[in-house]
């Protein structure tokens, strides 16, 4: 019984300390654990973005803003013991980067009004604001994902007849395009095979076995953390041509390609944002959070995939918010109005330039019924030698034909078991 | 000065046989019942219910049900994850084919069916041990989660693999779903634990729990003076897999509400809960509690202090809480390998004497 005591003594102490004026961005990242590769970097960028606002531009309308990080280990009860632990601090948007959180997060955070950003990943069918009302997955998800590898193999030739073999983290997240993939397989006429890697993927051998055995034209790779180097040194070793290969946007950073060497050469990734630092955001960060000594963990991921990726995250948290600020007129927003500034979010050509990320991702309108944003694709390719990720196609449209059904069937189901009642606010 | 007997007169049997055969000791444990249900109901909050008594209440069953098997019965088990999530997947089933039963029986009866599916890995037992029979029950744990990933009519073919728990009421108060009050899980939960530990206590004294231990100490020298081993060890089986599976119900269905059964339920549940039983104490079932106390408790202290307090990185105190965890099993396994619950009973003994040694 002391030690219940003594948490609560603490826990009390934490509930009086003194609300702050700023905005409260929580960052539930994972520096620790089989995921930490990719978690790293994310939080970096995260952190830094809102670190450059509040030191070149005083915080978001002139309040700070505030991260607040903690650690998950991409595990849900950890999830879940921060979520309680920020929210209470005034938290505005969650981001969890994990699927699996999101899912835990998606009912918790609605019933306390709270957004839920989750940026290319968590459940699809969030795409459907009239269900979702406090979820948003823009600019793009895990099914435009599938059918931009798709898109992307029909522009290189015929795709009828061919096997494509689907490699995928077996967890709620590797599992979120099997659906899209088996409808384009039907309507394109491809052959789709499903290979299952079990958390946390350290051992592939035996899948990469049937596919040395099955022979597929192509291989799409849903994975995260330590599967995504395995599954390019298994590649890699099988000789699996590699510019047959192609990863989500989780599956393309430099972690996952550097330890095969130049075997990696020509491994492919979807992203939804620019790749490489040659933009003049990245001048900023240099002068006023990197030679201030302000930047997050070791300061060594800046301009790599997963920490574009979290700056973007974080520039679209930030924009938002001043979007919301704009609709109430007032600086200090609440994680109410947070949603509402997330749902009137527009991201224009004209407004990346002036944050100095000039056609870094797409531009697009969030509204009630599309939470999911255009859903635009691009593909990268890895060179080796040089060291770098670049971009080989433009952002292109993908088979929504396909997707919206799924869509709103799923959110439609997900309203009925949960008795939600469908229709904007 | 404390627990002393003195003056402690049984005239009846049943006095003579409690629990809590020192008035002081019994008095305490009043206590402390009552705080747990009539005070803290009221100074719950979503923090407190979600970061501590949830998971401390929910672990503590699992611990009582691991400790009756490995702690009582001497079948060393590392299939308790799986076990759990047998419990989840019964009640995520049950849940959503009968909805108008009250969820209180779907938890009774998702242990139920755990007792069943405890008593078939279990048949293993009768034939090997220690080691090789925890190599079995891992077997256990792994084909376990391989099934509810596999097979889709587990989670009612929702394309991601996950379940999630509709909104069920006990009284007209919401105790599954998110928009419940934080009073109302804990009391639904402390419930089952109360009732649980209760159970557990009095099998553990009786006739059943003396068979348990006799095989755990000798299962020669058991079956020699007349205990069925079979039985003995099967029923341990059934009872322990029993709590673990309505902890892996209210693990789904009230603390996180949705899970996906490879990352909830993996080797690392098994882990932890033995962690647990072998910290607080093997064969004892104040030993489940602080144990599961102690692992619960722990991270969220180190956190506090770490980085609210110290302001250190986040991963730092992650990494410091791996290695301050697996010294202290270290520490335990060595130093006491009773556990928490031995440290009670030397600080009873030392406490009846004080302040005069002598």
């Amino acid at each position: 019984m002391k030690m219940k005591l003594g948490t609560m003594a603490v826990a009390a102490v934490m509930a009086a300390s003194p609300v702050m004026a700023d905005l409260v961005f929580p960052s539930l990242s994972y520096r620790t654990g089989p995921y930490a590769a990719g978690g790293i970097p994310f939080a970096d960028g995260y952190a830094d973005y809102f670190t450059l606002l509040n030191e070149r531009d005083g915080g978001i309308g002139g309040v700070e803003a505030r991260v607040l990080e903690c650690e998950t280990g991409y595990n849900t009860e950890k999830g879940v013991e921060c979520y309680e632990s920020t929210k209470g601090q005034g938290a505005l948007v969650y981001q969890p980067l994990s699927t699996g959180i999101t899912y835990q997060l998606i009912p918790k955070a609605t019933a306390d009004d709270i957004p839920i950003h989750s940026m290319g990943y968590g459940r699809t069918s969030a795409a459907n604001g009239e269900v979702f009302s406090h979820v948003f997955n823009y600019p793009a998800n895990y099914w435009n994902g599938a059918s931009g590898a798709i898109n992307y193999l029909m522009s290189q030739g015929d795709i009828a007849g061919k096997k494509i073999a689907l490699v995928y983290h077996n967890s709620a997240y590797g599992k979120e395009p099997i659906r899209t993939l088996e409808e384009l397989s039907a309507k394109h006429g491809f052959e789709l095979s499903l290979i299952a890697v079990d958390h946390p993927g350290q051992e592939q051998k035996s899948q990469w076995l049937q596919i040395r055995r099955e022979r597929p034209d192509n291989v799409i790779m849903y994975g995260w953390g330590v599967m995504n180097q395995v599954a390019v040194q298994e590649a890699a070793n099988i000789r699996y041509p590699m510019e047959n290969f192609i990863g989500i946007w989780w599956s393309g950073s430099e972690n996952d390609v550097l330890p095969a060497g130049d075997a990696a050469d020509g491994y492919k990734a979807l992203t939804f944002h620019g790749v490489g630092s040659d933009f003049p955001v990245f001048d900023d960060i240099k002068t006023h959070v990197v030679d201030k000594g302000l930047a997050a963990g070791a300061g060594d991921q800046i301009g790599t995939v997963l920490y574009n990726r979290g700056l973007y995250a974080a520039m679209l948290a930030a924009e938002a918010a001043k979007t919301a600020q704009a609709i109430h007129g007032t600086a200090d927003i609440t994680p109410g109005m947070m949603r509402d500034g997330m749902e009137a979010l527009e991201i224009t050509e004209e407004k990346m330039a002036g944050l100095g990320l000039p056609g870094f991702g797409p531009s697009f309108n969030v509204s009630c019924e599309n939470h999911g944003g255009p859903g635009l694709i691009g593909m990268t390719q890895w060179d080796a030698s040089a060291g770098t990720w670049s971009l080989i196609s433009d952002f292109s449209a993908t088979d929504m034909d396909v997707i919206q059904p799924l869509i709103d069937a799923d959110s439609a189901a997900y309203a009925d078991e949960n008795g939600i009642e469908v229709g904007c606010k | 000065m404390f627990y002393r007997e003195a003056g402690d007169f049984s005239t009846t049997y049943p006095q003579d046989s409690q629990t809590f055969p020192i008035r002081f000791d019994r008095y305490r444990y009043y206590l402390v019942l009552l705080v747990a249900i009539v005070v803290m109901p009221f100074v719950m909050n979503d923090y407190l219910v979600n970061s501590i008594f949830l998971p401390f209440l929910i672990y503590a069953i699992a611990a009582i049900g691991l400790n009756i098997l490995t702690g009582y019965c001497g079948q060393v088990s590392l299939g308790t994850g799986g076990f759990m999530a047998v419990g989840a997947y019964a009640c995520y089933k049950l849940m959503t084919a009968f909805p108008d039963v009250n969820i209180f029986f779907h938890v009774i009866l998702a242990g139920g069916i755990t007792a069943l599916v405890g008593t078939a890995f279990g048949l293993p037992s009768l034939r090997i041990k220690g080691f090789y029979l925890a190599v079995a029950t891992l077997a256990a744990q792994f084909f376990l989660v391989w099934l509810f990933n596999k097979v889709s009519w587990f989670y009612n073919y929702s394309a991601s693999g996950q379940i999630n728990a509709p909104e069920r009421t006990v009284f007209g108060i919401e105790v599954t779903g998110p928009n419940t009050e934080a009073w109302a899980t804990y009391l639904f939960c402390l419930v089952f634990t109360i009732g649980s530990a209760v159970i557990a206590r009095n099998l553990t004294r009786g006739s059943m729990g003396r068979q348990w231990m006799a095989i755990r100490d000798m299962d020669i020298a058991a079956e020699i003076i007349g205990v069925n081993p079979l039985k003995a060890k099967l029923t341990a089986f059934a009872v322990s897999s029993f709590f673990v599976g309505i902890s892996g119900a209210l693990f789904f269905a009230v603390y996180l509400g949705a899970v996906e059964v490879g990352e909830v339920f993996g080797i690392q549940k098994s882990f932890i809960v033995l962690f647990m039983i072998i910290i607080g104490g093997l064969g004892s079932i104040f030993g489940s509690f602080a144990g599961a106390a102690f692992l619960v408790v722990l991270p969220v202290i180190l956190k506090l202090v770490g980085v609210d307090l110290l302001g250190w990185p986040t991963d730092i105190v992650a990494h410091f809480n791996l290695v301050i965890v697996g010294g202290l099993i270290i520490v335990f396994l060595i130093a006491e390998p009773h556990g928490i619950a031995q440290l009670w009973r030397v600080a009873k003994e030392k406490l009846r004497l004080w302040p005069f040694p002598h």
